[in-house]
């Protein structure tokens, strides 16, 4: 009866059943699973929140931690093999004075090997900002205090980069999460009245949108951010600048919502609910909700890089977060002048998870919004 | 047509009314009003002011009135042309901004016109040639444009350009001709040095137009027109540029609206790597010594400027698409 393959009707016919009774989310998966890449930058998205979650484990020295004699250390290699035996190290510091400038500084000896352990014992910090725990992933045996792993370098007053990095990530990652959060809720509310409302509310919301995409964002960012006051904590400007950030970035999930919104609301599924005697309330969550629930999904892994570049950008320019708070932002600030560069070009690799997340996100959400409708 | 225009004179017209509202919040938003910053920034230089003078300056500027009667006399100035003085420099606003707002917008211009023209032959290319090798690659520098903002494009071509030339690539004018009048010499020095500043501004929103455009031109191809037109024996390069072209470029232009806003906010911060004379620099070091009337003029002078950029393309839009000409209501 069907016109498949001769040789295997019965596993054609078995696929095609499980088509046809597969629901949306399954249908949504599969479409999904087809797409390589968007699967393997989804990989890449989940690793880069491990890291947000375990970055105090990742990190091996303290991401705080000054000291002018280590100032810009090169990023040393780990030797994995030591006599043809799996035995890491890296080699031990020692003390220098540069002849021509008189400065003290550590330089790696090539004659001192240094051995490194896992889950060796550092800085005290709290796992998962629960449990109290001084145990990192790696650490060094039986080091003297100026040895240290340097896997990316150091900064100019010392601080251990790949260290920073991984605390960095934590809060370029979550700053990102929270500002879309606040944007979905604001692109949800006011595209969905301006949908479900329409007439003077639509016509309202939808010239507000337009007023704000067709404003330059980074001067007016600059301009609110620089208002917050120099007294303000760490994590009281963290989510000022997280409002900030979103206050204009909502405009593009309302877009979708309502469109969505106006889509649905034509389908035979929905006028049949509401012959049926179903509430408006009834309508939205339990009929119409999930069906373009992945297409909000999609939106917001879309929105979410243009999050993460606008607080870089911000803080990048210092009017964002402000030390002794640790962003991608922040550790590119460090990089921002041609004579620095010179010096420590490995202050850029900073950039690098910047780059690597925003690329993943942006397959992922193009992933994301092709699976979002699996019977197109 | 008029119908349409006017529509969208309105519309720009509220945008500007926005933004001098966002403008003049920014210039509340600093703790104390002006006049108690203007007196320590006086102070600090060891100039004094009487009471007196500190009065007369408040009732200039309405500051013992409500809010929006203080914004009224702010506006009521500005449209004059009066920005105010800026604390810093000691000067009226508009001389410290002077040709910096006009750099920013030719350097913002130039990257628009760089985004058109890289984007559509390369979107044309990608489309019709979909899946070979160029387009390949042309997709891939175009997803790495999109996810590399463009300050840290700013930073790796300064550094590698001092690696590899020794050179700062920095600024817009040879040193000879910073303070220089303007000369056609000066114009020429300006000319050789705006290539690199645009194509890195132009090089994001160039990503995304050659999704736009390849997307757009690849529908248009699978449509039975332009089969027919195959199947009549049109030659092939009539076929794609006669109909598919033309009408892929619909939300191609569109698109520009939101592009020159972008373009505007990239420059303000990649003049500040590159060390431009833009408003970009300007602008920071105002924020950053509270320099509020300096600031809040730029954000409103950049905010004006965008839109009647965004006022010209949508005019420039509804003289190449007959289909918004004639769909007047």
């Amino acid at each position: 009866m069907s016109s498949g393959p001769v040789s295997t009707p019965t596993q054609t016919q078995t696929a095609e059943d499980r088509f046809a009774v597969a629901t949306q989310w399954q249908l949504t998966w599969w479409r999904f699973r087809k797409h390589k890449l968007a699967v393997a930058s989804g990989i890449i998205v989940i690793a880069f929140y491990v890291v947000v979650l375990l970055a105090d484990f990742l990190a091996y020295a303290d991401p705080h931690a000054t000291d002018s004699k280590r100032s810009h250390i090169p990023p040393q290699e780990i030797h994995f093999f030591d006599d043809g035996a799996f035995k890491p190290y890296v080699y031990g510091l020692t003390q220098k004075r540069d002849l021509r400038t008189f400065k003290l500084s550590y330089q790696p000896t090539l004659d001192r090997k240094v051995y490194l352990t896992l889950f060796a014992e550092g800085y005290s910090y709290h796992f998962l900002g629960l449990f109290p725990t001084n145990k990192h992933l790696v650490g060094l045996v039986d080091a003297k205090p100026e040895d240290g792993i340097f896997l990316l370098g150091t900064d100019l007053v010392g601080r251990d980069l790949w260290s920073r990095i991984m605390v960095a990530t934590r809060i370029s990652l979550t700053i990102g999460l929270a500002g879309v959060t606040v944007s979905l809720f604001l692109g949800i509310l006011l595209g969905g009245m301006s949908a479900v409302y329409g007439g003077i509310v639509d016509t309202i919301i939808q010239r507000v949108i337009e007023i704000l995409r067709s404003m330059p964002t980074i001067p007016l960012w600059m301009g609110l951010a620089a208002a917050l006051p120099n007294s303000w904590s760490v994590i009281q400007v963290y989510f000022a600048i997280t409002i900030i950030i979103s206050f204009l970035g909502w405009t593009d999930l309302a877009r979708v919502v309502r469109g969505k919104f106006l889509a649905l609301r034509s389908e035979d599924f929905v006028t049949a609910a509401e012959l049926a005697g179903a509430s408006q309330y009834r309508i939205i969550f339990t009929h119409m909700l999930p069906s373009f629930l992945s297409h909000i999904i999609a939106a917001t892994s879309l929105a979410l890089p243009a999050m993460i570049i606008s607080e870089t950008s911000l803080s990048f320019l210092g009017l964002g977060l402000r030390p002794p708070a640790i962003s991608w932002g922040i550790l590119l600030q460090d990089a921002q002048n041609i004579e620095t560069l010179a010096l420590a070009p490995w202050l850029l690799t900073a950039a690098v998870p910047v780059i690597l997340v925003i690329l993943a996100f942006n397959f992922l959400g193009d992933g994301l919004r092709d699976a979002a409708d699996p019977y197109g | 047509m008029l119908a349409y225009i006017a529509r969208r004179a309105v519309l720009a017209i509220l945008t500007m009314a926005a933004i001098s509202v966002f403008a003049f919040i920014i210039i509340q938003l600093p703790p104390g009003d002006f006049v108690d910053a203007y007196i320590a920034n006086l102070s600090a230089s060891g100039s004094s002011v009487s009471m007196e003078e500190a009065k007369s300056l408040r009732a200039l500027y309405g500051l013992d009135q409500p809010v929006y009667v203080q914004y009224m006399k702010w506006m009521s100035r500005v449209l004059v042309g009066d920005f105010g003085e800026s604390m810093e420099w000691h000067r009226p606003v508009a001389e410290v901004i002077g040709d910096r707002l006009w750099l920013t917008i030719v350097l913002s211009l130039a990257a628009l016109l760089l985004t058109w023209g890289i984007a559509l032959p390369i979107g044309i290319y990608s489309a019709v040639r979909q899946y070979s090798a160029l387009d390949y690659i042309f997709t891939s520098i175009s997803f790495i444009g999109l996810a590399v903002p463009n300050f840290l494009l700013a930073l790796v071509i300064m550094y590698f350009s001092f690696v590899l030339f020794g050179a700062n690539v920095g600024g817009l004018f040879s040193s000879e001709f910073d303070l220089a009048p303007w000369s056609l010499a000066k114009v020429w020095d300006l000319v050789k040095h705006l290539p690199l500043p645009a194509v890195i501004l132009a090089l994001a929103g160039t990503a995304q137009l050659i999704r736009i455009m390849r997307a757009n031109l690849l529908d248009e191809l699978r449509k039975p027109y332009v089969v027919t037109a195959r199947a009549k024996g049109m030659p092939e390069a009539r076929v794609i540029w006669k109909y598919p072209v033309r009408a892929a470029l619909n939300p191609f232009a569109s698109t520009i609206a939101y592009l020159f806003p972008y373009l505007v906010s990239g420059s303000i911060i990649i003049s500040l790597v590159l060390s431009l004379p833009t408003v970009g620099p300007l602008l920071l070091k105002a924020l950053i010594a509270q320099d509020m009337f300096l600031a809040g003029t730029i954000v409103l002078l950049l905010g004006v400027m965008t839109v009647i950029g965004t006022f010209i393309s949508d005019l420039v839009l509804m003289w190449v698409d007959p289909r918004i000409r004639f769909q007047m209501d």
